[in-house]
């Protein structure tokens, strides 16, 4: 079982930070196929939100195929992200690191390495839809 | 399904002064309906002419298809948790439930002893000995064994310390998934609704600003930064709710249904405070405007 936290200042709509939360349990392997979720009422008494929220995030991640709902029993997992694009994650991490080396050595602090991958990766991702 | 609350131009004057006027709302039910506005907007005149405490000077209000406090039928269907969530000093806990017992004819009386149990209460004790939070939870019980279609609650958590206020909102949304009813709560911090509502209602200067389901609202805001440009150089279906301008620099709050590609904007989201803030912040920014005009 996994507990939802709910983070005030990110920007992230509540609903949205309850799929993620699951997604990412998932591909930490935390969540595994057969698990069940906390009920909509647990999580609407532990977070005090909405219910609405709640069945709304459990919707999507059903309709993502990663859930399914058992009525009367619970939420369970039915699906994992644990996929091959685990095994890439140690390269890719080999990568990035002597990116930042690289970034550090050229005078780029914290934040300019931060504003330059963000804004890198929206544009790329604009690429990518356009 | 019945609208939860229907007002059409409702209206309350007390002497010369309006404190409500204009009022039109329609809220589909099965809502938690957050009522928001800042102190003196109007708030607590709508809950009660809602719930049935006042009569209308203008227009008319439905609630759960009926006249408000209209018959016995009507009044077991809505309860009402008014301001700073008052019970009676002299008596003790059990006392109110047998009072809530005798008055009301859906009372589950189960429920409401389950529940003084599970807050530690000691049944024996007196109201006006409890705590701010601990009245605000018995407030709370006597509203939900009540079995209310609609319960209404005026500024229940605004004189609570920061965990009251969470443990009663957990326990009212709790209560709203194990029984679906609609509830209606105000408040003049956004902040303590953002969570647990899913409709809204802005209240300000006794006018209604904007309404609707807080995901369509935050989903048709948007904050637009970039370079300086005047607000009817913005396309058509831009409604401008807020701006600002620097020499260089305009920063808009729209509403719009439309994708937005004008690649010369920053476009944020705004959050649910940011978005009630725009709005009331659209007197000075009118005000602002028409000086610049002037200019």
């Amino acid at each position: 079982m996994i507990e939802f936290y709910l983070d005030g200042g990110s920007g992230v709509s509540p609903y949205l930070q309850l799929v993620q939360q699951v997604r990412h349990a998932l591909r930490l392997g935390l969540l595994r196929e057969g698990d069940q979720l906390p009920t909509v009422k647990e999580v609407v008494a532990q977070l005090a939100i909405n219910a609405n929220t709640v069945l709304k995030a459990y919707r999507e991640l059903e309709h993502e195929g990663l859930v399914a709902a058992r009525p009367g029993v619970g939420t369970f997992v039915t699906a994992t992200l644990t996929d091959a694009s685990l095994a890439a994650h140690g390269p890719l991490r080999l990568d990035l690191r002597r990116w930042l080396a690289k970034a550090r050595r050229a005078g780029l602090d914290d934040e300019s390495i931060e504003a330059l991958f963000m804004s890198t990766f929206r544009t790329t991702a604009q690429e990518d839809i356009a | 399904m019945t609208a939860v609350l229907r007002a059409q131009a409702l209206g309350r004057r007390y002497g010369r002064r309006w404190a409500l006027r204009e009022c039109t709302l329609d809220i589909p039910a099965g809502h938690v309906v957050g009522l928001v506005g800042p102190n003196g907007a109007g708030k607590t005149t709508l809950l009660k002419l809602a719930g049935g405490q006042l009569t209308p000077t203008a227009g008319d209000i439905t609630v759960l298809g009926g006249r408000p406090a209209g018959g016995p039928a009507q009044l077991a269907k809505v309860g009402f948790v008014a301001q700073d969530t008052p019970v009676y000093a002299g008596l003790s806990v059990a006392e109110h439930l047998r009072l809530g017992e005798q008055l009301n004819p859906r009372w589950d009386a189960a429920t409401a002893r389950e529940r003084i149990a599970r807050l530690g209460l000691d049944p024996a004790q007196r109201a006006g000995r409890l705590s701010g939070g601990q009245r605000a939870q018995l407030a709370l019980t006597l509203g939900l064994a009540k079995r209310p279609e609609l319960l209404i609650l005026d500024e229940p958590v605004s004189s609570l310390d920061p965990l009251a206020r969470r443990e009663f909102l957990q326990h009212l949304m709790e209560a709203t998934a194990e029984r679906r009813f609609s509830v209606v709560l105000s408040s003049h911090l956004v902040h303590d609704l953002e969570r647990v509502c899913d409709f809204l209602v802005v209240l300000v200067d006794s006018r209604v600003r904007v309404t609707g389901e807080v995901d369509d609202l935050l989903a048709t805001h948007h904050r637009l930064t970039g370079p300086r440009r005047d607000p009817d150089r913005l396309p058509a279906g831009q409604h401008v709710i807020s701006a600002r301008h620097t020499d260089r620099q305009s920063t808009y709050v729209i509403r719009t249904d439309d994708p937005i590609h004008d690649p010369a904007w920053t476009v944020s989201r705004l959050s649910l405070e940011d978005l009630v803030l725009a709005y009331m912040d659209q007197r000075t920014a009118e005000r602002r405007v028409a000086l610049e005009v002037q200019r």
